[in-house]
């Protein structure tokens, strides 16, 4: 207990506490639509891509990535989103492919042009994220704090709206709701998200951050709202529990915080058994 | 009092055309059943009628001012939908999205319109129950409940009983036709024959060759052509 005092005692720690907390709910909020429309593994693919801009920013010498990597992975979103339907390539196999070769391109940029000694250092970093939440900048926590207040807004403001479209696309459409824009939002909100968590988990972990708890939560609650809400404070609990338990323990951020998610999602399977009635 | 007309439609896909020529109109209070085999472009007319899809040519006129948002409609369940974790109130308050326009949340109205198509339908009792611990039946019933928040005269259904066992099929007919006797005007994509027959006041038959006319003229041209119906009119009228 005294170590932790110690350690908030630090700037650098409460910055890493205040976007933990809201990048995990951001994220957590989101998650239950994505799971519900069958849209789980667009956050992994996004991610890859969010990777891949990252490369190209650095071989670039970008002062500031997130100009380019943020608009970057808004418009794969929207491109990702519009191939799902009515297309050749289906939804599924256009994000494990668009996954798959930004990850390719992005570490292949990386080897050909980075003046880093470090390469693979530098790719784990920006892979699992070690310890980069650990080095934000008052910059750099603005701008999350800025974004993720656009993002609960906007969450908000449209839940109803999500909802409708989340239950019933053609329903949605059927009685004049733009379904299609509000998809648009979600996949622009969901790649602001994934930049975003990107510094907390790193790109390959944030999929997690995304599907476990809305999982979770699932399980055991009957109602949207709950699921939701439920979704967001256990997705905010498992971050913090994880950041200062990595501080603590010197273990890596992103995986410790999804290790606990992975521990609530197991605690929260054995309430739903016991208590029964709820299929998976 | 002519309610919808469908003039010199052409249906269908990228050019690819499912159904040709349609032309027809209905009244307003008419129970039109839309039969015919699997992929004859059904939903596709349905999908049409809705505004859904762009006819590849032809017009739909609605007459006396019906707009988009005002109409009904009970899609096909998705797998989405088995497994959603929502309550049944949650489902049919969001038959109100239309009304609502842009405003983020229901108001009081709404509400009352909610509960009073909960009670229409028979699944007030379900309020708070989780959507997929619900039979297939009552699911039906809380859809159809949210179809009717939406729908000021006219309602659309896409193929409602399928999947119902033979109780929850009548109940559901049953439903349909007081709606029907309550003024609504009904368009419903059935495979189930007999009933088109005994509750539809008019028949489209899509497919090679297009049918559309009351139910009489329906049985007068299948049995001309040598196809009887299963049931004559006066049999139908017995069973039911």
């Amino acid at each position: 207990m005294e170590m932790l005092t110690a350690y908030l005692a630090f700037p650098f720690v409460r910055y890493a506490l205040i976007v933990g907390v809201l990048i995990a709910l951001c994220s957590s909020l989101l998650g239950v639509t994505l799971v519900l429309k069958r849209f789980s593994f667009i956050g992994d693919g996004l991610s890859h891509v969010a990777f891949g801009a990252m490369a190209i920013a650095g071989v670039l010498n970008l002062t500031d990535d997130m100009l380019f990597v943020l608009p970057f992975t808004v418009l794969s979103a929207i491109l990702l989103l519009r191939t799902g339907r009515h297309t050749r390539i289906k939804g599924d196999a256009a994000i494990a492919m668009i996954s798959v070769g930004a990850l390719a391109i992005g570490y292949l940029l990386l080897s050909l042009f980075s003046a880093s000694t470090n390469l693979s250092g530098d790719v784990c970093t920006t892979l699992f994220g070690s310890t980069s939440i650990l080095t934000l900048t008052i910059g750099e926590v603005r701008l999350c704090i800025i974004l993720s207040a656009a993002v609960i807004l906007l969450f908000f403001l449209f839940y109803n709206k999500i909802f409708a479209v989340t239950f019933d696309e053609e329903f949605a459409s059927a009685v004049g709701t733009r379904a299609e824009a509000y998809n648009l939002l979600i996949a622009v909100i969901i790649a602001v998200i994934i930049v975003l968590a990107m510094n907390l988990v790193g790109s390959l972990l944030i999929s997690a951050l995304i599907i476990f708890p809305a999982m979770s939560a699932m399980r055991v609650f009957q109602s949207f709202r709950s699921v939701t809400i439920c979704s967001a404070v256990l997705s905010v609990s498992c971050s913090l529990i994880g950041i200062l338990a990595s501080i603590l323990a010197s273990t890596p951020v992103g995986s410790t915080i999804v290790v606990a998610d992975i521990a609530a999602f197991l605690i929260f399977s054995l309430i739903a058994r016991f208590k029964g009635g709820v299929r998976s | 009092m002519k309610l919808l007309t469908c003039r010199n439609l052409c249906l269908g896909y990228e050019h690819v055309s499912v159904l040709s020529d349609l032309n027809f109109s209905l009244d307003a209070g008419s129970y039109l059943c839309i039969v015919g085999e699997n992929g004859s472009g059904k939903t596709t007319l349905m999908r049409t009628i809705l505004g859904l899809q762009s006819p590849l040519s032809g017009e739909i006129i609605w007459e006396n001012g019906t707009r988009r948002m005002e109409i009904g409609y009970l899609p096909q369940q998705t797998s989405i939908q088995r497994d959603f974790p929502a309550t049944v109130w949650e489902i049919v308050l969001s038959g109100c999205q239309g009304r609502a326009g842009l405003r983020p949340f229901y108001n009081r109205e709404e509400k009352e319109l909610a509960r009073a198509s909960m009670d229409r339908t028979g699944v007030t009792v379900l309020k708070d129950r989780c959507y997929r611990t619900l039979s297939g039946g009552q699911q039906q019933r809380v859809l159809l409940a949210r179809a009717l928040c939406a729908a000021r005269s006219v309602f659309l259904l896409d193929e409602p009983v399928s999947g119902l066992d033979p109780n929850a099929t009548r109940e559901m007919y049953q439903l349909i036709e007081k709606l029907n006797q309550d003024g609504m005007t009904i368009l419903m994509i059935s495979h189930d024959i007999g009933a088109a027959l005994r509750y539809a006041t008019h028949i489209l038959h899509a497919g090679s060759k297009v049918f559309f006319g009351t139910v009489d003229d329906y049985i007068a041209s299948r049995e001309k052509e040598g196809i009887l119906p299963p049931l004559t009119r006066a049999e139908i009228r017995k069973e039911a």
